[in-house]
């Protein structure tokens, strides 16, 4: 298991995952900065990305879509706000319409990548996932996100404990 | 059962509210119709029967006709395929890291070679 820590701390809103691989910062950034190795991490196979434009640089969006199973798909954007090769990254990231332009009725959240090295041939890369408001994290959820579904995990288990054994 | 990501987010946006929340809590077992759940908030009628509509369309509750009565019941079956998308979704992160692992390795294997 190269996940070596997940924390989330629901007073700031934000969740931090902690990875660590046997690779360089180098090879660790590259995963970011190019397109094509993006594509084949972001999405699950089942659900892949497609990066239509990809330059990480300061202010510039970076555009997707994924394709769903059944030839739905969803599209997104980054807005690039740091960029730090092959250190760090922070985007905010939100949900687009099908002509591409951001969905101003879907809140965005923010993402920081830091990448360090460890030594040893070892790196550890950190994600921070920063979310506005605890509206919008239990909105993000929806998207993946981790904290925000902790907190719908935990509304609906406590709805079915009030089922009791009958379930 | 096959859910599509546009539901899976109407179930979870459905349940992001707290009121809707109590209301799938309530319906659970009582026989109530939208006048009688409405009596336990503070709010108009109107608002309650919203929020009761929101639930139906994220297929968290359904109307039952009762005799001369429409009671609101909630759908356990929904909430546990919520629950089970749910848990897959914890493991998106999870997943993203191992294919990145992945990616890294292959390169590594590609220049040992």
């Amino acid at each position: 298991m190269t996940v070596t820590a997940v924390r989330k701390d629901p007073h700031a809103l934000t969740m931090t995952l902690d990875a660590e691989f046997e690779a360089s910062p180098e090879r660790v950034w590259q995963l970011w900065s190019d397109p094509r190795q993006l594509e084949r991490w972001w999405g699950p196979p089942t659900y892949p990305a497609t990066f239509t434009k990809h330059d990480l640089k300061p202010g510039s969006r970076v555009e997707y879509h994924m394709t769903g199973p059944d030839g739905d798909q969803p599209k997104g954007y980054w807005d690039v706000q740091t960029v730090d090769p092959p250190h760090s990254l922070a985007v905010r990231d939100g949900f687009a319409n099908d002509d591409g332009s951001p969905n101003t009725d879907m809140p965005t959240g923010e993402m920081r990548v830091s990448i360090e090295e460890l030594g040893a041939g070892r790196t550890r890369m950190s994600i921070v996932s920063i979310f506005p408001s605890t509206e919008v994290m239990e909105q993000l959820l929806a998207m993946g996100q981790e904290e925000g579904m902790t907190v719908a995990v935990g509304q609906i288990d406590a709805i079915l404990a009030e089922e009791g054994a009958t379930l | 059962m096959q859910i599509a990501p546009p539901d899976f987010d109407r179930m979870f946006g459905a349940l992001a509210d707290h009121t809707r929340r109590d209301i799938v809590r309530r319906a659970i077992d009582s026989k109530e119709g939208v006048a009688e759940l409405a009596s336990h908030y503070p709010m108009s009628f109107a608002a309650v029967q919203k929020h009761v509509a929101i639930l139906e369309r994220a297929g968290l509750v359904t109307k039952h006709r009762i005799g001369r009565r429409k009671v609101v019941r909630t759908n356990v079956e929904g909430l546990r395929v919520a629950r089970r998308l749910l848990d897959q979704y914890e493991e998106l992160w999870r997943g993203r890291i191992d294919r990145m692992t992945q990616l890294v390795n292959e390169y590594t294997r590609e220049t040992d070679q």
